[in-house]
């Protein structure tokens, strides 16, 4: 009895050791790259193309030769479009998986939601989708559009070239679209349009009974003057909104909607012949036509074997993180948050539309701005775009609490610095 | 209004009145040069290229811009010609000048001269001025439309030449409102004071902000219109539009409480069913909906080429479905758990887990495209100030239809009567004969068999994802409280006011708290009668 409980207990020893053993040896040959985006819920229809991307430049990376001598391994979690779901799965990824970095999120709910993980673990995140900004944190890379790099020009597009001279603000109900609107509420206001010209409206995520909203939305517009939607609708929402415009008969050319959060991939579902000519702005679209992005769209289409897969912007900011993280990572020599962190700051890759992006101390990017309109196919035309590349802000102009704030993680070490009271504070939860 | 809006519309207009036409060599040479402004890149100077193409008054300029319009005008990157695009998908095209088509073009040749909003406004009012000729009544009401949008001298004199001509009530009372409009105008306040009587009842929003803005008074606090004659008219007729406005803007909302509410009944009557007749708390109820739904998606794969008749064949098909779906539950699960509401609830709720991962390991995570059929797209207008979509019409139809047959069900047929016994009384029914296992088993299917068909509606009107159930089970399970346990028209009369509460409230209150205000309002409802609207009576009735 005794002679065989000993005999099971050694196998049992040589087992846990041989098990330890072999995951030391599996740490030490990957990196591990965690992912993580909703492939499931109302965000699917916008998360689950990051995923794919992102596996996509970590094979391109591993043929490469991997980095620093070692393969990348990617670690996929599904949040579902669940926020507090976001922020366990973060934890996960950082403590359970170690994963030397990440890149995930959209929405502004689930980045607030997971950044106290990260903060409270030192990971790394790489953010790919507009904002609203107001944030800068120490470990987290804002490769998407800051309001000053896609919500402004957008306006300033629709009052200048367009004449818009009365505005709707519709948004689903959470941070970014509210924080959106306070800035673009404050930038209207200071341009002179007046209270009584602007319509600010907010729907739940997943809302598809459009009648009443679209029916105000087109009284809104027939008082005379010309009339714009500024649109901060999010995810599968956008499908029954674009469909009640067209059953209503509200054409682009009577009252133009602006999207900010919809793209190729949002359009690749519906019918896009009755949207022609309603806009969206961004720092990049499929039907630019530059070599970078030839290849690019070559790459996608031989990696999902799909010739009618979409690429958008949030994709071309992962390529511009991913790169980014990769070049600071040689840098450092090393994959250590930290050294990441400093090493990081100055770095420049090239975008897919002809220009540079550079890392500045702010955690933001320099992106070039596009306004698109969308054609029959689902693609954009570019009806307008800036002259050269914009830097992102993260503090608003716009905002009397943000006006005088600074975000320098180079020399301040600060993200929510007042240059008036020359105070460092901590994260600003809006 | 833009200059360059002004000048094309000009332009066009001159090109109609009767002007000789130049030589037609002169003029090809110079169609060709202006032809060339558009391969620009800026959108301004194609703007000017499409005046100076009107400028010209060569026989192909109407092609040209409906080429242009439609996204079919493409230029040699070469030699910078202009070719028209047939409407066809193969890549064929002809010359713009001379119209022959041109043989062996490959489409890497060319571009297609893009457009912007602005530009193809432009486009529909120069090419509405073509198309006043139209012997077709819809084609010249749209023109006179979209020349009402950019009235001036010359279009109101060429309105005024075709007014006494026209033979379509429509079109001439269209005619008429532009020229009032334009004369409000004038001078001389008489005409005004005849252009405003004119203009009394009109729908029109341009006719409405144009009156508006006559009876204001400007920065001096001068009254814009000088003659009070014409302001105490202008002041009745708006009066008079604005109460028209309003009565059409409620009958507007009413129709959209009413559309809300056909939702949440379809969505609500199967539990009725299952919760009325056999007290079971099923929630899996949304996910039987979502079955549905899928089952019009498959019918469209099924059927790609016919759409319209997949929906309606998926209408039978749902109901099979989700009706041997909900047979399946009832045989399997909740049958051994009758008259322990709490366990119901929690394997039902169980059971909608498991169906919604079924769902999203056979047709993924993502939502699925439901294409709507080209009979229920779009919009019946009725007047101006008044329209209604025709889908969300279709669905009220359809929720009609639904009830009233579910109706005739339960009150002609035997398998109605073995209901009705059954949910008054169980124990009698058994001693009469009545076979309540197969009997609670065809209720149950009967009603989840509903929910499919609910589904097949909500296809049209919503996303069809896995998650569409957890959208609609809170509400069905409100609309069946409100509207009384078990009875039918309870539900009918509990969602429709309940969808047009919602509808009123929402103008005021926006979407979310919209939502809050009616159930807190029902919650309080419940507190004084917790029946609901239409309780069931009798001694035997379930507390």
């Amino acid at each position: 009895m005794k002679h065989s409980v000993r005999l099971r207990g050694l196998k049992a020893l040589a087992a846990a050791v041989a098990l330890a053993a072999g995951s030391l040896a599996q740490a030490a040959d990957t990196i591990k790259v965690g992912v993580l985006h909703s492939l499931s819920g109302t965000m699917a229809i916008s998360e689950t193309t990051l995923k794919d991307t992102v596996l996509m430049l970590i094979e391109e990376q591993n043929k490469k030769g991997g980095l620093l001598g070692k393969k990348l391994e990617a670690v996929v979690v599904d949040p579902a479009s669940n926020w507090p779901l976001f922020a366990e799965k973060a934890e996960q990824l950082l403590v359970k998986d170690k994963v030397d970095v990440v890149f995930g999120c959209w929405t502004s709910v689930s980045r607030k939601s997971v950044l106290p993980v990260f903060e409270k673990h030192n990971g790394l995140l790489f953010y790919p989708v507009q904002y609203e900004g107001e944030e800068s944190s120490r470990n987290v890379f804002y490769t998407g559009a800051a309001p000053n790099q896609q919500a402004i020009p957008a306006v300033d597009y629709l009052m200048n070239e367009v004449g818009v001279q009365r505005w709707v603000l519709a948004g689903t109900d959470y941070v970014y679209p509210r924080t959106t609107n306070k800035i673009l509420e404050a930038y209207l206001k200071s341009k002179g349009v007046k209270q009584e010209d602007i319509m600010i409206n907010y729907t739940p995520f997943g809302h598809s009974d459009w009648q009443s909203i679209v029916a105000s939305i087109k009284r809104f517009g027939s008082a005379g003057k010309k009339t714009a939607v500024v649109s901060t609708i999010n995810g599968d929402a956008n499908v029954p909104f674009y469909k009640e415009l067209a059953n209503q008969k509200i054409s682009a050319e009577d009252i133009p909607v602006v999207a900010f959060s919809v793209g190729e991939e949002e359009l690749s579902g519906i019918d896009t012949k009755p949207l022609v000519g309603h806009l969206a702005a961004w720092n990049y679209f499929q039907s630019i036509e530059t070599p970078a992005n030839a290849e690019f769209i070559k790459k996608w289409h031989a990696f999902t074997k799909n010739p009618k897969r979409v690429t958008n912007d949030p994709m071309e900011a992962h390529v511009i993180g991913f790169n980014m993280w990769v070049k600071a990572v040689e840098k450092a020599k090393t994959t250590d948050v930290d050294k990441v962190i400093d090493a990081i700051i100055g770095i420049e890759v090239p975008n897919l539309t002809g220009g540079m992006a550079k890392m500045l101390p702010n955690h933001h990017i320099t992106k070039p701005v596009f306004i698109g309109e969308v054609r029959a196919d689902g693609q954009f035309d570019i009806v307008w775009q800036t002259d050269g590349l914009v830097p992102g802000d993260a503090w608003s102009d716009y905002l009397p609490g943000s006006k005088d704030i600074e975000a320098d993680w180079v020399t301040l070490k600060c993200g929510n610095y007042n240059t008036k009271t020359k105070q460092c504070s901590g994260q600003n939860y809006e | 209004m833009p200059a360059s809006i002004q000048l094309i519309c000009r332009l066009s207009l001159l090109l109609l009145l009767a002007i000789p036409i130049a030589a037609q060599a002169q003029s090809d040479d110079l169609f060709v040069e202006r032809l060339e402004l558009l391969t620009a890149n800026n959108f301004k100077q194609k703007e000017q290229a499409v005046a100076g193409l009107l400028n010209l008054r060569h026989p192909n300029t109407k092609a040209v811009l409906q080429a242009l319009l439609d996204g079919r005008l493409y230029y040699e990157r070469a030699s910078k010609r202009v070719v028209i695009r047939a409407a066809e998908d193969a890549f064929s095209v002809a010359d713009a000048v001379t119209l022959t088509p041109i043989p062996d073009a490959s489409e890497d040749a060319f571009s297609r001269i893009t457009t912007n909003n602005q530009l193809r406004k432009n486009l529909r009012g120069a090419i509405a001025a073509f198309e006043l000729d139209s012997p077709d009544a819809r084609v010249r009401l749209t023109a006179v439309r979209e020349m009402l949008r950019s009235l001036d001298e010359d279009t109101v004199a060429l309105l005024r030449e075709r007014v006494e001509q026209e033979r379509d009530d429509e079109v001439r009372a269209a005619m008429t409102s532009g020229i009032a409009l334009f004369d409000l105008d004038n001078e001389d306040a008489g005409v005004r004071l005849a252009a405003v009587e004119r203009l009394r009842g009109s729908l029109n929003s341009d006719v409405y902000n144009r009156l508006r803005a006559l009876i204001e008074r400007d920065d001096d606090g001068n009254p814009v219109e000088p003659d009070p004659e014409v302001r105490a008219v202008a002041i009745d007729v708006v009066n008079g539009i604005e109460t028209r406005r309003a009565f059409y803007g409620s009958l507007e909302t009413l129709f959209f409480g009413l559309s809300l509410g056909s939702v949440l009944v379809l969505a609500a009557i199967g539990l009725a069913i299952t919760f009325g007749v056999m007290g079971v708390i099923n929630m899996a109820h949304g996910e039987l909906i979502m079955l549905g739904a899928y089952t019009t998606y498959v019918m469209q794969l099924l059927l790609p080429d016919h759409i319209g008749a997949a929906v309606l064949l998926a209408i039978p098909a749902a109901f099979i479905v989700s009706g041997a779906t909900g047979v399946l539950i009832e045989r399997g699960i909740v049958r051994f758990l009758y008259g322990r509401p709490l366990e119901t609830l929690l394997a039902t709720f169980g059971v909608s887990l498991v169906l919604q991962q079924l769902v999203r390991d056979i047709f993924t995570a993502n939502n699925r495209p439901v294409e709507t059929p080209a009979w229920m797209a779009g919009s019946l207008q009725i007047n101006e100030a008044f329209s209604i979509t025709l889908n969300r019409a279709y669905v009220v139809i359809f929720t009609l239809l639904v009830f009233g047959l579910l109706l005739a069900l339960l009150s002609k047929t035997t398998l109605g009567l073995k209901v009705r016994a059954v949910a008054q009384n169980r124990n009698m029914a058994r001693a009469m004969g009545v076979r309540t296992e197969w009997v609670d088993a065809m209720t149950f299917g009967l009603g989840a068999g509903i929910a499919g068909v609910a589904g097949v509606a909500l296809s049209q009107l919503t996303n069809v994802g896995p998650n569409l159930g957890q959208q609609y089970i809170i509400d069905s399970f409100m609309v069946v409280v409100f509207g009384g346990v078990g009875n039918l028209w309870g539900t009918l009369i509990g969602g429709m006011s309940l969808g047009v509460v919602n509808k009123l409230l929402e103008p005021y209150a926006g979407a979310v708290l919209a939502k809050i205000f009616v159930l807190v309002a029902l919650i309080l409802f419940i507190q004084r009668r917790p029946r609901g609207l239409f309780p069931q009576k009798g001694r035997a009735a379930e507390a």
